[in-house]
């Protein structure tokens, strides 16, 4: 099993509202798994998110994670 | 038309001294003589300040500006242009900022008029302005802050037709558009201007700014080819400092630009978070 460091901005939220704001979820995950299966075991619906950044990389929801990664997930934002 | 020997000669006896915060003496010249001066010459306020630049008689109204953009950079600025696609709730308070600035010549662009959900946030948004074009207050605006600067304005939406034709001639262009499809043309005619782009968007408490050159992934790396037109700005709507706060930074990397200083936020995306109290940056592509 790997651990990441998950971070959900703004709307996404709502989909772990026990996080403390300004802090990480810790996620336990097998060995290999992507940023896909990651954001499916959030429950949160890929329509939502928009961007994210794996150890402040942009990265795809085929990227495959690591021990101690951090993860980013963010919906579109795009008011002006 | 006067020459500039014209306007130095007049210059020279308007000037006072003064004493800098470095502890010399430097020579001012004041916004009554600025005038004065363009009045009886016929030059514009902009050629006015320029010419006392080069003679080293800094308008009073740069003061505070010259630490940081120097004798030469405040001429680089009144000689720049720098177009601003939208005058809403991120253009309002770039346009005050570039103003302020003393860029010299601005184009804005934007086919809306002020509503009263413009109030909570936009910069140029009044009461008495509710119903007007966006584009025409913010030339009033930009007349009463710095009327040295010179204002061209687009009371039409940007398209893929006119969006080269209007954003001719500037030499960064800010991106404070609310609809995505158009920040994407935006960005392409950019590219294809050969110009930079300076990126910012906001939603509730988050914002995000980033600087893209001509060949960049830029938004689209951040948001895909295919765009809805809107964000997550639709639920959490855009409270009044969010604007501000990424203005603020569009300003910052439009005048490192202008002037060639600094390290834009090439490839980066500065992340905001005012709730979680948070402000990061990624790399992009």
């Amino acid at each position: 099993m790997i651990t990441v460091q998950v971070r959900l901005y703004a709307t996404l939220r709502r989909y772990r509202p026990e996080v403390k704001l300004g802090e990480s979820l810790p996620m336990e995950l097998p060995e290999s798994s992507t940023v896909g299966q990651l954001i499916a075991r959030l429950g949160i619906p890929t329509r939502v998110v928009k961007n994210i950044f794996v150890n402040h990389r942009q990265q795809g929801p085929e990227y495959v994670l690591q021990n101690g990664d951090e993860v980013a997930i963010f919906p579109p934002v795009a008011g002006g | 038309m006067s020459t500039s020997r014209d306007l130095a000669a007049r210059l020279r006896p308007a000037a006072t001294s003064a004493i800098g915060p470095d502890g010399q003496e430097r020579r001012l010249v004041t916004l009554a003589a600025v005038q004065r001066i363009a009045q009886q010459t016929g030059a514009s306020r902009r050629e006015v300040e320029i010419a006392a630049l080069r003679e080293h008689i800094l308008p009073a109204r740069y003061e505070r500006s010259l630490g940081t953009v120097g004798w030469e950079g405040q001429i680089k600025l009144l000689e720049s242009t720098v177009a601003v696609v939208g005058a809403g709730g991120l253009g309002g308070w770039v346009i005050e900022g570039l103003a302020r600035m003393g860029v010299g010549r601005l184009i804005v662009i934007d086919g809306d008029v002020f509503v009263e959900n413009n109030l909570n946030r936009q910069a140029l948004c009044t009461e008495g302005a509710l119903g007007r074009p966006k584009a025409e207050v913010a030339t009033e605006r930009v007349a009463a802050v710095n009327a040295a600067v010179e204002v061209t304005v687009y009371v039409r939406l940007a398209t893929a037709e006119n969006m080269a034709h209007l954003l001719q001639g500037a030499q960064v262009v800010v991106d404070a558009l609310d609809s995505l499809p158009t920040r994407l043309m935006l960005q392409d005619t950019c590219r294809a201007l050969g110009v930079p782009l300076v990126h910012g968007a906001i939603a509730g408490y988050l914002g995000q700014v980033t600087t893209i050159f001509p060949g960049d992934a830029g938004l689209r790396a951040l948001y895909g080819d295919v765009v809805p037109e809107h964000g997550i700005e639709r639920q959490l709507g855009n409270p009044a400092g969010t604007p501000l706060m990424v203005a603020a930074w569009q300003v910052q990397e439009t005048i490192k630009l202008l002037l060639g200083s600094g390290e834009p936020l090439r490839g980066r995306l500065l992340l905001l978070d005012a709730e979680a109290g948070t402000a990061e940056i990624v790399k992009l592509g």
